[in-house]
């Protein structure tokens, strides 16, 4: 009983921390803008500050009752409201909140507003308002109208991941949208000009194909020998004698298919000896079910009866 | 509006509708495609599991309507049922519960008895890559032609599931190439066989395989997964859902759930998957010079995936001892087709020794060829996609 109680919980201790592993830690802080003067606008057609969030897993994120703050001393400074379905981020999709120190405009209009010519912390926390999912700080340098985003959406740590955007052809400033923006599939286009005639993928190819079933051929040829020796030693213990001293012949890996289907055969042959045919008889009781359904005074239409 | 007038303005419109007044040549020939599809299967018997589903599919695609009306009867219109169906092919699903109940029907058994087999399994993706190399000189991209590629693995879910994925619009011509050309397995293969073989090696007995523990059969289904897919993740859709059908069969606790996976859910996702590729083929996207160069690929590819796994196996023979040759006869076997080409090994092996009989020989390389092309399909989707 404990046995089981204890694999039980072991069970249940490693989904809660795959579901943990799986759950808002890969909630990332994408892109920034402090200070906004003729960027993007919001719904009510003003230019505020935006913080982009990133949903880096390939699951839908739902963020509700993580907290999103501006000070490492109060983690808890903005909770994002729960029963809004904007917000749940499709996989590896973004949305953006506004610091605008503005909490009654909506769910995603912060009560805290980003400082222009200053440091700004910006950290998101998760629901137990302690664990630190993800923080940033934007430095003082950044240019009115510019962004600090990162290189590639949700990856990579510190400032080498990060860099400012000043929306020119170069560097250009994605609200809402990917922070690289990819038009062509590279691995497609690395394999047209490097690999033109496909030897090289071949050759690959052909190599992992042969590792992958050499490497499975190659196990059970050693889980084969295994069972073989485990069947082996179980034999002559069953007999008492020493493994070594078992005939070869008698091992057990050397049954054949071939083998056990004549044994199975002079079985069936022995059990089955009989002069006659055999002599049983079968009766079925033949019932004819009935139901209202199938019934035909339902099924007829009565005269009147006058 | 005279009565009149009312009858004739309607009976336009009607006529409009009709697939007599929006017929072309185009649809003419497909029609006809489907036709001999199904003349195939149920005349002469090839595939008809396959190729009445896929040729009346062709009929179902190919008739022709208004797609200005709005009626949504396409397969290719959002929200249509046809549509709705599909979304199995083009998101890719069908393929791995079609596994699942390969998975759930094959027994590994002579491969676990002979894991050298493998090899010969793994060789005959030779025509998947052989093909590849092909296509590109004709033209194509690095993707496309991997889904076309692909053809040359024999198996037909594992070339729907990689072309969904790398080239979508060549689906439906990749998806019937690739059923054809198995069906077609009784044609092509012999003469190569015939050709790369002496009469001597015809006439190799192999050693007789050894008996396989239910434990080793349970063990299989779990290595084999951790360690392809290991190797190539990008298999998991297919080789995890066969070694999963594969465990539900050997473990012997769950046997309700592998008969419904080997049995209904097999036949339904069949009907499905058949009558949906055959209905994509739709004579606007199908009639391209495309189709012809991928039929002319495909039937290269299943050439050189069955010489690739004969002659491997002449050249395994060459550090073999006496008592351990392998019969080259079943390399073909390598090639997935399961499990037509192993017959066509054992019915040749007879031809030449009415004592010979290769088919549980042949099923090694056969059930290692289905997870040798779903683990190349992973490569090429791995450095592809």
């Amino acid at each position: 009983m404990k046995k089981k109680l204890s694999i039980l919980l072991i069970a249940i201790v490693g989904c809660a921390v795959a579901v943990s592993a799986q759950g808002r830690r890969g909630l990332r802080i994408n892109e920034v803008m402090v200070q906004n003067d003729s960027n993007y606008v919001d719904d009510y057609g003003l230019h505020q500050a935006w913080i982009e969030l990133y949903n880096s897993t390939y699951a839908p994120m739902e963020i509700s009752s993580v907290y999103l703050s501006n000070d490492p001393a109060q983690p808890k400074k903005y909770p994002v409201p729960l029963g809004d379905v904007n917000t749940e981020i499709p996989p590896r999709q973004h949305v953006v909140f506004w610091a605008d120190g503005e909490p009654n405009k909506g769910t995603f209009h912060l009560n805290f507003k980003l400082t222009p010519g200053k440091d700004n912390w910006i950290g998101i926390y998760d629901a137990n308002g302690v664990t630190l999912i993800d923080s940033i700080t934007i430095p003082a340098s950044l240019a009115p109208n510019s962004s600090y985003a990162r290189l590639r959406d949700g990856e990579g740590s510190g400032v080498e991941a990060w860099s400012i955007r000043d929306g020119s052809d170069e560097a250009y400033i994605t609200p809402s949208s990917n922070n690289r923006i990819i038009d062509t599939n590279s691995k497609v286009e690395m394999f047209a000009e490097t690999d033109g005639h496909g030897f090289g993928l071949t050759l690959m190819a052909m190599c992992i194909v042969f590792s992958a079933l050499l490497l499975l051929s190659l196990s059970f040829y050693a889980i084969s020998r295994i069972g073989a020796r485990i069947s082996t030693r179980n034999k002559a213990r069953s007999q008492g004698i020493e493994t070594k001293l078992m005939p070869r012949e008698e091992r057990p890996n050397h049954d054949s298919g071939e083998e056990i289907a004549a044994i199975v055969m002079a079985l069936h042959d022995h059990l089955n000896a009989h002069d006659k045919e055999s002599t049983i008889l079968t009766i079925n009781k033949v019932r004819k079910s009935y139901s209202p359904w199938s019934s035909k005074i339902y099924g007829l239409r009565e005269l009147p009866h006058r | 509006m005279s009565l009149n007038e009312f009858m004739a303005t309607n009976f336009q419109q009607f006529w409009e509708l009709t697939g007599f007044a929006n017929a072309t040549w185009q649809h003419l020939v497909m029609l006809v495609v489907g036709l001999f599809f199904l003349w195939l299967a149920i005349k002469k018997n090839f595939e008809p599991m396959l190729l009445v589903p896929i040729g009346f599919g062709i009929l179902i695609g190919n008739i022709p309507f208004n797609g200005a009306a709005g009626l949504e009867v396409g397969i290719y219109e959002e929200g249509s049922v046809l549509n709705i169906l599909y979304n199995g092919v083009s998101a890719g699903w069908y393929p791995p519960l079609i596994f699942l109940g390969i998975g759930a029907m094959t027994d590994f058994s002579a491969l676990i008895a002979n894991p050298k087999l493998m090899l010969v399994g793994a060789a005959a993706q030779f025509g998947i890559f052989g093909a590849y190399m092909v296509a590109l000189a004709l033209g194509f991209a690095p993707d496309q032609a991997g889904a076309i590629a692909i053809i040359g693995g024999a198996d037909g879910p594992t070339a729907i599931f990689l072309s969904s994925k790398l080239a979508p619009n060549l689906m439906g011509a990749i998806a019937v190439s690739a059923y054809s050309y198995m069906a077609l397995v009784p044609l092509i293969q012999p003469p190569i066989m015939r050709l790369l073989t002496t009469k001597h090696e015809r006439v190799i007995k192999m050693k007789p395989a050894r008996a396989v523990s239910q434990n080793e059969k349970i063990i299989f289904p779990i290595v084999g997964l951790l360690l392809t897919c290991f190797v190539v993740p990008s298999g998991i859709p297919l080789l995890g859902m066969l070694f999963f059908g594969n465990l539900l069969r050997e473990c012997g606790v769950t046997n309700r759930l592998a008969k419904t996976a080997s049995n209904a859910l097999t036949d339904i996702v069949t009907i499905l998957l058949g009558m949906t590729v055959g209905a994509s083929t739709q004579a606007s996207e199908f009639l391209t010079l495309d189709t012809i160069f991928i039929f002319a690929l495909g039937f290269m590819a299943f050439i050189i995936a069955s010489a690739s796994g004969v002659l491997f196996v002449k050249i395994f023979n060459l550090f073999l001892p006496a008592s351990k040759k392998l019969n080259p006869l079943i390399g073909n076997a390598g090639v997935s087709a399961v499990p037509m080409s192993a017959r066509i090994s054992n019915n040749l092996g007879l031809e030449y020794d009415p004592s010979n009989y290769l088919l549980m020989h042949a099923m090694g390389p056969n059930v290692a060829g289905v997870i040798g092309s779903a683990v190349a399909a992973g490569v090429l989707l791995g450095f592809l996609a």
